[in-house]
């Protein structure tokens, strides 16, 4: 059409992922016509039949924002990152895996042979006398069958290549990305490189309408189940844990609408760069005894501080990885 | 070379760096692997400081502070000791050995404790060998 602006080249890809992020972005319903009006989807696997060779035949800087969502954990997820760094002006860390690692993260606890060893041997529904492993690569007849070489750290996108902003969320709330893409389009100036946008900057604890008091003293801390929750007070006064204080607010605390403690998915409040430390500090404080036995009884039911504090954000946070 | 290792040990101000101090001043001998950092209050010391001192390449961290019920800001040690025990239980959890991380109460006047204290935790650390947590860090 004459006249009209140039529609913006929009991407967007997944790496070690859930698919959950790419249907927040088909959560947008109805108003999809309105970004498709504005942007061509030049790059879509789950939604389009665009290859891997069509991306690499762009000019670099062809695509004006990529979405990555999921976290690098083998080197197709690395080719692909580099690939897309390359060829788009803007890339958008978009969800807790590209942002944090996020929950295939947590695969930082183990090691690719322990992760082989339960794979292809000892799962309960494996049958594998020989202890057959997958190569990578295989010749037959037609040719050279290849598979990605599988690495043994979890990494997020920003630890493997250049990312301009950051959008949290296991998914990130479909109205922030709203937000973000309206303000991409309309051309308004945006914030300065490696800011985390689509999220407020203060925790949670901020925008969460649960009753709150002075009165943080902790004798005892309970698995959501195990209490009566009122539906009022905050989860941490009735002593279930919960990782509002030192999570990120933007989500509209959607778990918390759903009488389910934060869990933690929206990364740590600007200026912090390890949540999971933040919040050990925090639950460590509230607790209600003196004598070190007591403590040590109290803190049993943490069971997995580091499974807990870290679920979203293990390969970013100070220590990345267990040492193995 | 034998291996000698470096220890961080975060001291309170008003109990157990003076405490430090007075087994300087008092001409006491004791290992040098030490290297100590002066905090107002044992309650200052987050979780962060003790796990980047690992990632940073120290194999031991000695947090001190006052005796329980002299603490100079009334409940900064109780703060302390709470989060030195499930941090012990963190660091256990990703493959730092937890004897890697001791609290104790060390008060101004225990310049012989503080001393004896640095000797043996050095050769606990000794033993344990250097921690490995910072080679994992290079991703």
């Amino acid at each position: 059409m004459e006249g009209s602006k140039p529609k913006l080249k929009l991407a967007i890809y997944w790496a070690a992922a859930c698919g959950g992020c790419c249907v927040s972005v088909l959560d947008v319903h109805e108003k999809l016509f309105d970004v498709v009006a504005a942007a061509d989807l030049v790059f879509w696997p789950i939604a389009l039949d665009i290859k891997y060779k069509d991306v690499e035949e762009m000019p670099d800087d062809n695509i004006d924002v990529t979405l990555f969502n999921g976290a690098v954990r083998n080197s197709e997820n690395e080719h692909m990152a580099k690939l897309l760094r390359r060829k788009s002006r803007i890339l958008v860390a978009y969800g807790s895996c590209s942002h944090l690692g996020g929950i295939p993260g947590l695969a930082n606890f183990s090691n690719k042979e322990e992760i082989f060893r339960r794979v292809y041997s000892e799962s309960e529904s494996t049958v594998n006398p020989s202890d057959v492993r997958p190569l990578k690569e295989f010749e037959v007849d037609e040719g050279m069958l290849s598979l990605p070489d599988f690495f043994n750290d979890v990494r997020s996108l920003a630890q493997v290549v250049d990312v301009d902003y950051f959008i949290p969320g296991c998914p990130p709330q479909t109205e922030r990305l709203l937000e973000v893409f309206t303000a991409i389009v309309s051309g308004a100036e945006l914030p300065p490189k490696g800011s985390v946008i689509g999220a407020e900057t203060k925790a949670q604890c901020d925008e969460c309408i649960r009753k709150k008091t002075e009165n943080k003293r902790i004798k005892k801390f309970y698995r959501p189940w195990e209490i009566n929750d009122d539906g009022e007070t905050c989860f941490m006064e009735q002593g279930v844990l919960c990782m509002g204080p030192a999570t990120r607010a933007g989500c509209g605390y959607r778990c918390i609408k759903g009488n389910a403690p934060c869990r933690g998915c929206y990364g740590p409040p600007s200026g912090v760069t390890d949540p999971g430390t933040k919040m050990m500090s925090a639950i460590a404080s509230i607790i209600d005894e003196k004598e070190p036995e007591e403590i040590s009884r109290v803190l049993e039911d943490v069971v997995d501080p580091a499974g807990f504090f870290y679920r979203f954000s293990l390969p970013s946070s100070i220590i990345r990885r267990k040492l193995s | 070379m034998e291996f000698s290792p470096k220890i961080v040990a975060f001291l309170c101000k008003w109990c157990s760096y003076t405490g430090a101090d007075l087994a300087g001043t008092s001409r006491m001998e004791y290992k040098s692997n030490v290297r100590a950092i002066r905090v107002m209050c044992s309650g200052r010391i987050e979780p962060t400081f003790v796990l980047r001192a690992f990632t940073n390449g120290v194999d031991g961290v000695l947090v001190c502070g006052c005796h329980p019920g002299d603490c100079h800001y009334q409940e900064g040690n109780y703060r302390c000791l709470r989060r030195f025990l499930l941090l012990q239980k963190y660091i256990q959890q990703m493959g730092i050995d937890s004897e890697r991380l001791k609290l104790e109460w060390i008060s101004a006047s225990e310049g012989k404790q503080f001393a004896e204290l640095v000797n043996s935790f050095t050769e606990t650390i000794t033993e344990l060998g250097p921690c490995k947590i910072r080679e994992t860090m290079k991703v």
